[in-house]
């Protein structure tokens, strides 16, 4: 079936994406090629692709909001967090696998963002896959160079009295940020708070939401 | 510069430019910065990426200004940029002869 | 430049580049899949991260410029796959050539 619904958006907001029903292309030929013959080969089977993709799907910014909400409401859970985020993401429950996590908090004169210039690694077991841009050479190139006008493009001017701390993932360590807690959220719940961390703010290129 | 890399120590990264696949990146190397925390040991990518055995060598997260890094081209001289590099690719003391 | 020294074009931080382009898209179906082979062969010991990296580079600039992130990763996957012997190239392209010819789309060409 032709894709003739461009208007329509996905649950995540983004446009769908051509799926099985576009040309077949060359890498599309490969994948199928190769995946084949690994499992006939018995080097994997199609059960454990089918889980591998459902544990991926699993993993999404709303890990990482939960993990911040935590970490504004409980003293001791953000010291636990800043010490050993990966053990703090495994005693929220959260299948992280061997990700080696390092949090980096926002505060009143400090701004953390995260980008890899060498290739494109990500927190990818507690957040989730990458947005496109993060991968993209724009990103980063100019982040390491000119992070507050790349941040500017992304909405977000920081002032002079601000320090930006650039954090590039060049070897086993994955960042996440921690962003400062909004004002004005006094006694909202942890759940409530959560809904307010977005995924860019855990990158660094955004501030969490503001209460309605 | 003291002789040991160790938290707080000034370290700069190796100045050269190995073929072949390597994990400090070019906009760092030959310049100094100050060790930021100990990460421990990890395989060294230099021989995972050939399908080679690989012994642990030690990853550093160093800290570097951007005005270290850029210059008077710097967009914020005091803004900082924290990575992480082998500890193979760390000088203590004087560089490399070339 | 001198023959034998590769550019490495992948090491971006500090070059020249334009705007961030902010479009994102949901992954396919064969985008998810090949994330998933990458995970479980580098699990089971078939070859490492960064063996899918050096396999990227070495792909060159063009590759970045051309192919889309999921094409260049199952490009990489698969010449590890061979390096490490999971299967030949003969019988890569024996099979490619099989599934190209089962149908005009990716669904089609599902094996059944």
């Amino acid at each position: 079936m032709p894709h003739d619904h461009a208007e329509h958006l996905s649950p995540s907001g983004h446009p769908y994406r051509p799926d099985d029903d576009g040309p077949l292309s060359y890498w599309q030929v490969m994948e199928i090629a190769v995946r084949e013959l690994l499992v006939e080969k018995g080097h994997v089977t199609p059960e454990e692709i089918a889980a591998q993709i459902e544990a991926m799907d699993a993993r999404s910014p709303a890990q990482g909001a939960a993990l911040v909400a935590r970490a504004w409401c409980d003293p001791a859970f953000r010291d636990r967090l800043m010490a050993d985020a990966s053990a703090a993401s495994r005693e929220m429950g959260f299948d992280i696998g061997a990700l080696h996590l390092v949090a980096v908090a926002n505060d009143a004169v400090t701004h953390n963002v995260v980008t890899c210039t060498l290739c494109s690694c990500y927190p990818r077991n507690l957040l989730g896959l990458p947005p496109d841009w993060y991968k993209s050479r724009a990103y980063r190139s100019r982040v390491v160079r000119e992070p507050r006008a790349v941040l500017a493009e992304f909405g977000l001017d920081l002032p002079p009295s601000v320090r930006v701390r650039v954090h590039d993932s060049t070897a086993d360590m994955r960042y996440v940020v921690i962003p400062d807690r909004p004002a004005g959220t006094d006694g909202m719940s942890e759940e409530a708070l959560a809904a307010l961390v977005t995924r860019d703010s855990m990158i660094g290129t955004g501030l969490p939401r503001t209460p309605a | 510069m003291p002789n040991r890399v160790e938290p707080g120590a000034r370290v700069r990264v190796r100045d050269w430019s190995p073929p072949g696949h390597v994990r400090a990146p070019a906009y760092l190397r030959g310049r100094t910065g100050i060790v930021e925390r100990a990460l421990g040991a990890f395989p060294n990518p230099e021989r995972l990426a050939y399908g080679l055995p690989a012994e642990e060598r030690g990853l550093w997260r160093v800290r570097f200004t951007m005005a270290e890094l850029w210059g008077a081209a710097a967009e914020t001289p005091e803004d900082t940029l924290d990575a992480e590099i082998y500890e193979h690719w760390l000088e203590t003391g004087e560089p490399h002869a070339a | 430049m001198q023959p034998d020294v590769p550019s490495h074009w992948h090491d971006m931080g500090g070059g020249p580049a334009g705007s961030v382009p902010r479009a994102e898209h949901d992954f396919a179906l064969w985008e998810k899949r090949v994330d998933a082979l990458m995970v479980l062969m580098s699990n089971k010991g078939h070859f490492t991260v960064d063996g899918l990296r050096r396999a990227l580079e070495e792909m060159g600039e063009t590759a970045f410029e051309t192919m889309s992130y999921y094409e260049r990763w199952i490009a990489a996957i698969n010449r590890n796959l061979v390096a490490a012997g999971a299967y030949d190239t003969a019988e890569l392209a024996a099979r490619m050539e099989e599934v190209a010819r089962r149908g005009a789309t990716y669904g089609d060409a599902q094996s059944r």
